[in-house]
């Protein structure tokens, strides 16, 4: 195969160029989305792969519409039905994969750093939808576009991530983005849910959920992660919520209405309050219609014109 | 390097692009003025009237980006001549290209159809009319937007050395070229200019 495989691993790799770049490419793809046809014909002939060895419902249905509307095809991989519960290696899944003649592997994996391995083991473009505590970089690209469609730009912009920051690919993904495009970042979080060394992310970080509210143009609320939460990190769910959950009484009291974001699925009662919930709704439920739009514009850019330069000159 | 066919007014050559990779474009002769343009569209303006009977129901969808403001500009020569107003729409064709896969990703541009192309006469409005499948492309997406009533293709420059079994039903003027050379469309709103010129090498 000619030419490198091009992946997309970690937003560290993305310059703000490219970034930017991606975000332009997601609006001219949310323009198809509107069409009375949605899709177009850019990757006809292709074969993605959606390789998710961990639960998720809307990353993997955003992935696959994003391939459908492009005119890719698409095969899906879980770890229910897959000879993954037969104790397949993942290297020996890749390498079945890779047989079949896929262009794209998208990987969820419980591990960090699956989709850095799965490199080495494929030949084709391995896009990472998420992988253990590391990074989930196309919801990092998606927040970024909602932020930069509803607020109008992202340079100065003052986003407020809150909860469990430590056991959050989403956090890292987005601090990382955030901090490439100029935005500003203040974590809040009780100390035990703040990863050790969290200072060297260049980030700001308080323990009062009020003072974020006060400070911020955008609430990102993380889903407090009861399954990968190992020990006692806060006395109970419901204390939780009274320290750092968006309540009625904090949301009914806010002069300055931030713009509330949440990567879904929503606990109601724990991060945020029920009420609150529904009213944000709307914004929360573009975040999911944005994703497939930026996940189209990142496989467009990965599977479009990847034939190497040598390729395109002989064949002209 | 060698990027969308017919953009910015020159052509789709890419193996000789590359040979002449970095030079620029090099104009050989001036073909048309302001003054000559600004004619031609005045009689394709006239000559899509007489062939659709009057304005009832055109219109013009532009190819990213020169033929957005030529469409724009027969619109307003139409609307001159007989009153009454035609849908204008813009469209980038790079997702329905047949070459996606083996020429470097190019950028989307903005599509913007905000009318019912259903029992439209439609024309599309292009620069430069060469290999014929840009136009292949466009008809592609707007049939994808609905069913049109006719397809009518209207270019400034029709420089012959076609692909496909296209042909243009308003040409404003034919240049036949070798197939080295380029021909490059100036426009005011986007060059600051209005002028077509033919020469060789790539513009920046």
């Amino acid at each position: 195969m000619a030419g490198e495989a091009k992946n997309l691993i970690s937003i560290a790799d993305l310059s703000k160029d490219e970034i930017s770049g991606i975000l332009s490419l997601a609006s001219s793809f949310a323009e198809v989305l509107r069409r009375p046809v949605k899709k177009v014909p850019a990757l006809r002939g292709k074969t993605i792969v959606n390789l998710f060895l961990e639960p998720s419902t809307r990353t993997r249905m955003s992935f696959e519409l994003a391939a459908k509307r492009l005119s890719a095809d698409v095969v899906n991989f879980s770890s229910g039905t897959s000879s993954i519960v037969k104790g397949e290696s993942l290297k020996d899944t890749a390498k079945t994969i890779f047989s079949m003649g896929a262009d794209a592997v998208v990987v969820r994996h419980q591990s960090s750093g699956a989709p850095q391995m799965l490199t080495k083991w494929v030949d084709c473009s391995v896009i990472n939808a998420g992988d253990g505590m590391h990074e989930h970089p196309t919801q990092a690209l998606l927040d970024l576009y909602v932020m930069r469609e509803r607020m109008g730009g992202l340079e100065g912009l003052k986003v407020a991530i809150v909860g469990d920051i430590e056991h959050s690919r989403v956090a890292r993904s987005n601090i990382l983005a955030l901090n490439k495009v100029g935005s500003k970042v203040l974590l809040c979080a009780p100390r035990t849910l703040l990863p050790a060394g969290i200072e060297e992310f260049g980030v700001e970080t308080t323990v009062s959920l009020d003072e974020a509210l006060g400070w911020c143009d955008v609430l990102y609320l993380l889903r407090v992660q009861a399954e990968r939460i190992e020990g006692p990190r806060f006395p109970s769910l419901e204390e939780y919520h009274e320290n750092y959950g968006l309540s009625e009484k904090r949301w009914d009291k806010l002069e300055k209405k931030p713009l509330v974001m949440h990567p879904g699925p929503m606990n109601r009662g724990v991060e945020i309050a029920s009420s609150v919930a529904d009213e944000v709704e709307p914004s929360i439920a573009g975040q999911v219609a944005a994703g497939v739009a930026v996940r189209m514009a990142v496989l467009y850019k990965l599977l479009s014109g990847s034939v190497s330069s040598e390729r395109f000159e002989r064949e002209q | 390097m060698c990027l969308l066919e017919e953009r910015g007014g020159f052509s789709f050559v890419c193996a000789l692009s590359l040979a002449v990779v970095a030079m620029g474009f090099r104009a050989r002769a001036k073909i048309l003025d302001s003054d000559d343009i600004q004619r031609i569209l005045k009689r394709v303006a006239h000559e899509i009237l007489e062939r659709n009977k009057g304005s009832e129901g055109i219109a013009l969808i532009g190819v990213r980006t020169r033929g957005v403001h030529l469409a724009r500009r027969i619109a307003r020569a139409i609307e001159e001549i007989e009153g009454g107003k035609v849908d204008i729409g813009e469209l980038d064709v790079s997702l329905y290209r047949d070459d996606i896969s083996i020429r470097p990703t190019p950028d989307v541009g903005v599509t913007n159809l905000d009318f019912d192309v259903t029992d439209k006469k439609v024309i599309i409005v292009d620069d430069v009319l060469y290999t014929g499948r840009t136009t292949r492309a466009a008809l592609d997406a707007i049939t994808d937007f609905g069913r049109p009533k006719v397809i009518q293709l209207a270019v400034l420059i029709d420089r012959g050395h076609r692909e496909l079994p296209i042909r243009a039903d308003y040409v404003g003027k034919n240049i036949p070229t070798a197939g080295e050379e380029r021909v490059k469309v100036s426009l005011e709103e986007v060059d600051g200019v209005d002028m077509v010129e033919i020469g060789e090498g790539e513009l920046s």
